[in-house]
């Protein structure tokens, strides 16, 4: 239930909607699509990542002397959660062909695939398998699949939302993948919506040329993600799943490579060497940071550890100066601030309006230019909606898609999204969704090439822990494609590599030469790294804490 | 503008913000009236391990089982989405014992005999309706375990779609049925066997693999940025 001085609000909205219902129903623009120029205006001025103290330069590292994000930049001039004069490496708790370090959907990925080219595997997982952005993301997965659409037209778009930034064989890697992708995971169980004949639906995102955003209802990434966890458990002797113990540092050999990592049982809090012939990294992304203070759709284990992790063995990163800020996210109730309202209800028909009703920006601009067109709207134009609890937003209006798509649309659509607003009695097929940006991707990463790799032979990287594929703005139901493309690209050459290498001494050395660095940089930290799980503790609490040693958020 | 940190946020306000009690498992703690009951916990100073995941109501880590005062009733919720109330009497499960049935998707059908090989304990549900009443997503879990008994996979794919494999269901069944995982297979078995075939889709596959659009990437991959450009804002829109 909205508060009652919204009241006044709500009815605009009311008075607008025929008008603009048959502004949408007419098939134009229902309002001017940003130029190039535009879209520089807006994101210079108003996109979070362009303010000046948004970005901090890195001391150490192989991106040294980079500008980066300011919270990445903290968190990587940070020290080791372990000694490595404790480790003994000649006897390694685990042996395996592939360390893959995340159990998300490219991780999981990663391991079938490597088991279908006859690779064992170990999964280190923080959280339960399955505890992964890609278990929420309610929208889509994009793949070029229909007549009038390309692979080729595909790239296009996806070249264009991020600034022509992206890199040209990734961005094929991903769009000539992507029919593959939709055939794979439907022979593994995998359901896509589609009509009685099979045809497959296919809807508008933000920045697409043609509709090709392929969907399971709103639980796309549950509906992929719970298939692929099923396939991992039902292979429990080719695949091992450590759950709750997370990889955070490293193994490499004699020669520089890969060679496993050590792993942390965060319920136990007992320490664990894996041996491996190849490591993929497969950790997502950084939402649990808070970059910017903002709040996010991110899952409560996403803090860049495997950036952290790869930095300190010498992977070069690529683009960590870009956040993406997805466009909707949920300000009101106060209990649901910060959770994801998927791009679909744009691609649907749902439309942003401000205090009065009117529509501002184009509904399915690129992500980072609609965000900084809605933060314009509420900062300098002031035409933003206040929340009891003194956040900003403007409403989606969301009753629109049942006028356009007909009754019902959104019961069978949408079925997440009405019940995570229905339980605060909020209907959305009757009222409209409060919105704001909220912080929502990680768009760099570790720079890999198109068949994973990064430049530590044997690290393969995949998914939102990678860094290239998305330039520095990510479309819509690109991640979901991203994890599966390249989550069974590193699963393919992670196995091809396993079968050759020989590898030599384990060591851990660079953590001790990553720390050197930071006393010759004269950096004064106290921070640990990886992060592992953020910390709600209100200070109060933390102050009463007095005897607990905390190495980051854990003791 | 940023935001506030959640953090911070409900430090600074908890002078002012209206509380109430709860116990959490049978310790009770003030904590803000509008926090939802992971964020109650949270409050109250523990670090979650488990029960916590995605924390928006998809992915089942945060099974939570509750009494109020006064009532006999036990009422079930996910924590992430479940506000606290006064006098709230919670535990959450740190995981639910399940059994799963290992099986290789292409070899099984999809047909009454896979349910009763792989999940025979699906017929000795006696129709109490305890998973229903459990479910958080408000699933009707008996009628699709009906459906199950006789074989109709789509029926059981349609009706356990939105399931978030809590384990409520599975904790409070009296037959001992994992309904959730009978769900699965029978998505995966719908999925791969049942869902009419997308001809499109295999046109496509057969274009990209007989390299059709290879010339085109290769003109695209080494244009200049500014004929990339032009070309894109150029470009038409599908309505």
């Amino acid at each position: 239930m909205y508060p009652d001085y919204m009241t006044e609000s709500l009815k605009k909205v009311v008075a607008s909607r025929n008008k603009r219902f048959e502004l949408a129903k007419s098939g134009k623009p229902v309002y001017p699509p940003m130029d190039a120029d535009e879209r520089e205006d807006v994101l210079n001025k108003f996109h979070p990542d362009f303010k000046k103290e948004s970005r901090k330069k890195i001391r150490i590292g192989p991106n040294k002397g980079e500008l980066l994000t300011t919270e990445v930049t903290e968190m990587l001039e940070s020290h080791s959660r372990i000694k490595p004069e404790l480790f003994d490496l000649s006897n390694p708790d685990y042996e395996t062909d592939i360390l893959i370090i995340g159990g998300g959907g490219a991780g999981c990925a990663a391991a079938i695939v490597a088991m279908q080219h006859g690779a064992k595997s170990i999964i280190s997982t923080k959280l339960r398998m399955g505890d992964a952005n890609s278990m929420m993301s309610q929208g889509g997965m994009q793949a070029a699949v229909k007549p009038q659409d390309s692979p080729t037209r595909h790239y296009l778009d996806a070249m264009g939302g991020g600034h022509f930034d992206n890199k040209p064989a990734l961005v094929r890697a991903l769009t000539e993948d992507g029919p593959n992708v939709v055939k794979w995971l439907e022979e593994l169980g995998m359901i896509w919506d589609k009509d009685e004949e099979g045809s497959l639906q296919a809807m508008h995102g933000g920045g697409t040329s043609r509709k090709r955003m392929l969907s399971s209802r709103d639980y796309t990434g549950a509906i992929i993600m719970r298939t692929l966890m099923d396939e991992v458990r039902n292979n429990p002797d080719k695949i091992t799943t450590l759950e709750f113990t997370p990889t955070v540092e490293l193994i490499m050999d004699a020669r520089g490579r890969a060679a496993g990592g050590i792993l942390y049982n965060i319920e136990t809090e007992e320490y664990f060497t894996v041996k491996a012939k190849a490591t993929i990294n497969a950790t997502g992304g950084y939402g649990r940071l808070h970059i910017r203070g903002f709040d996010t759709t991110n899952h409560y284990g996403a803090t860049g550890d495997g950036l952290v992790m790869s930095y300190r063995a010498g992977a070069k990163l690529m683009y960590m100066d870009s956040v993406q800020y997805h466009p909707t996210g949920s300000v009101f109730p106060e209990q649901i601030a910060g959770f994801l309202i998927t791009e679909a209800i744009r691609g649907a028909g749902g439309q942003p309006l401000n205090k009065f009703g009117e529509l501002f920006v184009f509904p399915r601009e690129p992500r980072d230019v609609e965000s900084a067109a809605i933060i314009r709207e509420c900062v300098e134009a002031d035409n933003g909606i206040a929340t009891p609890s003194g956040r900003l937003g403007v409403w989606l209006d969301s009753p629109l898609i049942d006028m356009l798509q007909g009754d019902g649309y959104i019961n069978r659509h949408f079925p997440a999204m009405h019940r995570q607003f229905i339980r605060y009695g909020i209907d959305i097929k009757e009222e409209p969704m409060l919105i704001y940006p909220s912080l929502h991707y990680q768009n760099g990463g570790v720079e890999i090439n198109d068949k994973c790799e990064s430049n530590i032979p044997g690290l393969y990287v995949a998914g939102e822990a990678s860094g290239g594929v998305h330039g520095r703005n990510r479309l819509m139901g690109n991640s979901v494609l991203d994890y599966n493309v390249f989550g069974r690209r590193a699963g393919t050459y992670a196995t091809e590599y396993a079968k050759k290498v020989k590898l030599g001494k384990l060591n851990i050395e660079h953590v001790n030469a990553y720390e050197e660095e930071l006393k010759k940089a004269r950096i004064k930290t106290d921070l640990i790294a990886p992060v592992l799980l953020p910390s709600y503790t209100p200070e109060s609490v933390r102050k009463r804490q007095l005897t607990a040693h905390y190495e980051g958020t854990l003791r | 503008m940023a935001k506030k940190k959640a953090v911070k946020k409900s430090d600074a306000k908890a002078t002012e913000e209206k509380m109430v009690t709860v116990f959490i498992m049978g310790k009770g703690y003030k904590v803000p009236a509008e926090a939802t009951i992971m964020g109650a916990i949270e409050y109250a100073g523990y670090l979650l391990k488990r029960g916590a995941g995605c924390r928006e109501g998809f992915c089942g880590a945060c099974a939570t089982v509750y009494r109020m005062p006064g009532d006999y009733k036990i009422y079930t919720g996910l924590a992430c989405t479940t506000r606290v109330e006064e006098g709230m009497w919670l535990a959450q499960l740190p995981a639910s014992p399940a059994h799963k049935a290992i099986y290789d998707i292409k070899k099984i059908k999809p047909e009454v005999a896979t349910i009763q090989e792989l999940y025979p304990e699906v017929f000795r549900c006696v129709a109490c309706n305890s998973c229903s009443k459990a479910c958080p997503q408000d699933l009707e879990v008996m009628d699709y375990i009906q459906e199950a008994k006789r074989g109709n996979i789509a029926a059981v794919m349609d009706l356990s779609f939105d399931c978030v494999m809590c384990g409520l269901c599975a904790i409070r069944c009296p037959a001992e049925i994992v309904q959730y995982n009978v769900g699965l297979l029978c998505k995966r078995l719908y999925g791969r066997y049942l869902a009419p075939e997308s001809k499109e889709l295999t046109k496509r596959i057969k274009e990209v693999k007989s390299k059709k659009f290879d010339k085109e990437f290769k003109e695209l991959m080494t244009a200049k940025k500014s004929d990339l450009e032009k070309q894109y804002y150029d470009r038409d829109l599908e309505s």
